[in-house]
């Protein structure tokens, strides 16, 4: 009992002072490593990352959700999970509250129309970071030569390609579930040994 | 009712995003506003730099906001609950029975797969988002400065939403606004 209690705590806090998203809680896991090391190990948590990476989730949530199963359980997955969200759900609620109360208002109007254009720039820029590690082998950049002809990491180029086709031309493709996508692509890495 | 089609929409919305907060935008585009009409795309994009600068996760700040905007405070808690509940059902299945998963080479070229798809489908987002968001030169000069400048130096997402916050009120003032 006193262990999920101090879980809860333990995540409630990294919720709370975690600004900025899911890869954000990254430096308060490792800090609870050293604080709590019979809890998991560094290493242990660079496989945790792996993982809450490469399955569906947002990366934080799934990063709770991990150390809580590895400490206490599913009892420790559940209240993990639980203590992380709990600051986000009071302090969304309090801000959306009070953008409820001054809808309308010329001030946040003009607060708004300055922070679309930002949102666009920084979902563009986090695409940028995906397209670099998806597209790209930057291990081969270095001093031979022929360096640029293993840079293009063609298969996924073609698959992008493919994909962007389909997404935004074909009339009979366009429309479907983005999932649909997702899982021809995940079979495509496969198949293709990406 | 309502609050049993928050749970459900969210938790598929959860299912379906691999990555970080980012890579919920198509599915939230695709959930909360082609299907259910809870939010337009330019409310998604307030939630969106609204849950940058607030603490937590931005999938979940999102959530909140959609599910309190439709069904109140219990609408954010239950919208919340289910952007989480896979992420609790996978995590805790492959955490007790799958060792070492993510160094299965399948499972690394399915991911690989995936990443690419991932990249279209921001992609799409962009351009679909962009359309609501820059309307004006003052827009566009943001949009591609906080872009610019997000790519090749490590800023904090929040100075961009402290910035933009203030050069949009700025700009309305000075009347640069629709020009």
């Amino acid at each position: 009992m006193k262990l999920l209690l101090t879980l809860f705590f333990e995540f409630f806090k990294t919720g709370l002072f975690a600004v900025g998203g899911g890869m954000a809680t990254l430096p308060f896991l490792y800090d609870m490593s050293a604080r709590h090391p019979d809890w998991f190990s560094t290493a242990q948590l660079a496989d945790m990352v792996a993982v809450s990476e490469s399955t569906p989730g947002p990366i934080g949530v799934n990063m709770a959700t991990y150390v809580g199963f590895e400490t206490g359980g599913i009892a420790g997955a559940v209240i993990a999970t639980l203590g992380l969200v709990t600051p986000s759900i009071i302090v969304i609620l309090i801000v959306a509250r009070m953008l409820k109360a001054f809808r309308g208002n010329k001030t946040v109007d003009a607060v708004f129309y300055g922070l679309r254009p930002c949102s666009v720039g920084l979902i563009a820029a986090a695409g940028i970071l995906v397209v670099k590690i998806a597209l790209f082998r930057w291990d081969y950049v270095g001093p031979n030569e022929d360096w640029w002809r293993f840079f293009f990491n063609w298969k996924a180029l073609i698959l992008a390609a493919a994909l962007l086709v389909l997404t935004r031309f074909i009339k009979a493709t366009k429309k479907l579930h983005p999932v649909i996508f997702i899982l021809a692509s995940a079979a495509a890495g496969v198949l293709f040994s990406f | 009712m309502i609050l049993w089609q928050l749970f459900v929409s969210f938790a598929r919305v959860g299912v379906l995003t691999f990555g970080g907060g980012y890579a919920m935008i198509p599915m939230l585009e695709r959930e909360i506003v082609d299907r259910r009409g809870w939010a337009t795309s330019e409310e998604l994009m307030d939630y969106y730099a609204v849950g940058q600068c607030t603490p937590g996760v931005i999938a979940v700040n999102t959530a909140t906001f959609i599910g309190y905007k439709t069904a109140g405070n219990l609408g954010g808690i239950v919208a919340t609950l289910g952007v989480v509940f896979p992420s609790l059902l996978i995590i805790t299945v492959i955490a007790g029975i799958i060792q070492n998963f993510s160094d299965i080479p399948a499972v690394k070229s399915a991911f690989a797969g995936i990443r690419v798809c991932v990249c279209v489908l921001i992609f799409n987002s962009v351009v679909k988002l962009w359309k609501g968001a820059v309307k004006d030169k003052a827009t566009l000069v943001l949009c591609l400065l906080v872009f610019g400048l997000s790519v090749f130096f490590p800023i904090s997402p929040i100075v961009f939403v402290v910035f933009c916050a203030a050069a949009g009120i700025l700009f309305t003032r000075m009347g640069v606004r629709g020009k």
